[in-house]
């Protein structure tokens, strides 16, 4: 993993097996489907639910900064704890759980490579039992918003051609065939993706067994769409999640200086009054 | 415990490919149905055997993705 431009920010599945049960280490599973940890999980591993306590429960939004220590202190996690987050689909939540552990200044949060999934195929040890948290003090930094892409920001994007929108969702989400992920409720009430938009389904970054393909192979995946870290790459997909992994790819994994994730994504997009919205496939990719 | 018989297969249901994922933890096989693409969970079920587990997944994965509707992705 030496080759990525931040290696300290995964760690594989047996760094992690070598590992359970250290002091100062903890190990948290974020799934999108919450009933997976129940199923059985990591020895030691707590549980976040990205529904109600990765964001504000009332207003849309990320979890509040006072929230966001009282998590942390719950989980018996302190400013100088190393956090170890996985989860379901290659971690696509958990990659959502790192992305808030960094706006909020956690120096030390990592990825395991591969996720719940490579966890599982590789026949190791799962539990169902429930370890006891003793709380630990916790002091957030204000957030930073370096990493996040507001509304207002996009819109500016788009209408000055600037910057590198990513769409990581599927091509028929992208082109507008269909409004949400097959089997899920439509949540917006138009198809199509934001102007100027380059398509990169977020699990094109991913081996076969979930891990992430090499720095070399990003870069070239990356760059056949324009994105070689040059302007502001601003990712989304449907909420914010898909796209907090490919934010991960690129800050993390290929150091690109200016990445952002726009959590509102499709649904706050696809539903504003107003909104220019291309529908088909990319056009910039068409032109070229 | 350790997860036993981890397998993975590919199928086509109601128009969509999905991925179906079973393994045995204990006494219990548990199975789950994702989209393939994206890979959202649609279904996950846990049953004293693989077939019963497999079969509960498939079914709430077909009544999901029954209610998926295809749009035009051009401008009528």
């Amino acid at each position: 993993m030496g080759e990525y431009a931040h290696p300290e920010a995964i760690v594989s599945t047996d760094w992690v097996s070598q590992r359970l049960g250290e002091a100062n280490v903890r190990i948290v599973e974020v799934d999108v489907d919450t009933r997976a940890w129940r199923e059985g999980h990591l020895p030691g591993a707590i549980t976040w639910d990205w529904q109600t306590q990765l964001c504000d429960t009332v207003r849309r939004d990320i979890l509040p900064k006072e929230d966001f220590a009282r998590l942390m202190s719950r989980s018996g996690i302190a400013n100088d704890t190393t956090v170890i987050l996985y989860g379901d689909n290659n971690n696509w939540f958990a990659a959502w759980a790192f992305w808030q552990l960094r706006l909020y200044g956690h120096p030390d949060a990592r990825l395991m490579n591969g996720g719940r999934r490579k966890w599982l195929s590789e026949g190791r040890e799962l539990t169902v039992d429930v370890v006891p948290v003793t709380p630990a003090d916790y002091h957030p930094q204000c957030a930073d918003f370096e990493n996040r892409a507001f509304l207002p920001e996009v819109l500016a994007a788009v209408r000055m051609n600037s910057g590198s929108l990513v769409d990581v969702r599927e091509p028929e989400e992208f082109s507008g065939e269909i409004l949400a992920p097959p089997g899920l409720n439509e949540t917006c009430q138009r198809g199509g993706h934001i102007p100027g938009a380059r398509n990169i389904p977020w699990e094109a970054v991913c081996n076969p067994d979930g891990t992430f393909r090499s720095a070399d192979e990003l870069r070239a995946l990356y760059a056949a769409h324009g994105i070689d870290g040059s302007a502001t790459a601003i990712c989304y997909c449907r909420i914010g999640e898909r796209s907090s992994h490919t934010w991960f790819v690129l800050k993390y994994l290929l150091g690109f200086p200016k990445v952002k994730n726009y959590d509102g994504s499709w649904t706050e997009w696809g539903n504003l009054i107003g909104a220019p919205i291309e529908l088909g496939p990319a056009q910039w990719e068409q032109g070229q | 415990m350790r997860v036993e018989g981890f397998t993975e297969r590919n199928l086509q249901l109601a128009g969509w490919e999905i991925v179906l994922t079973t393994y045995r933890l204990g006494d219990l096989y548990h199975c789950k149905a994702d989209n393939a693409a994206p890979g959202a969970t649609l279904a996950r079920t846990s049953a004293p055997s693989k077939e019963e587990a497999e079969e509960k997944a498939i079914r709430r994965a077909e009544e999901l993705l029954l209610r998926t509707k295809r749009r035009s992705a051009s401008k009528p």
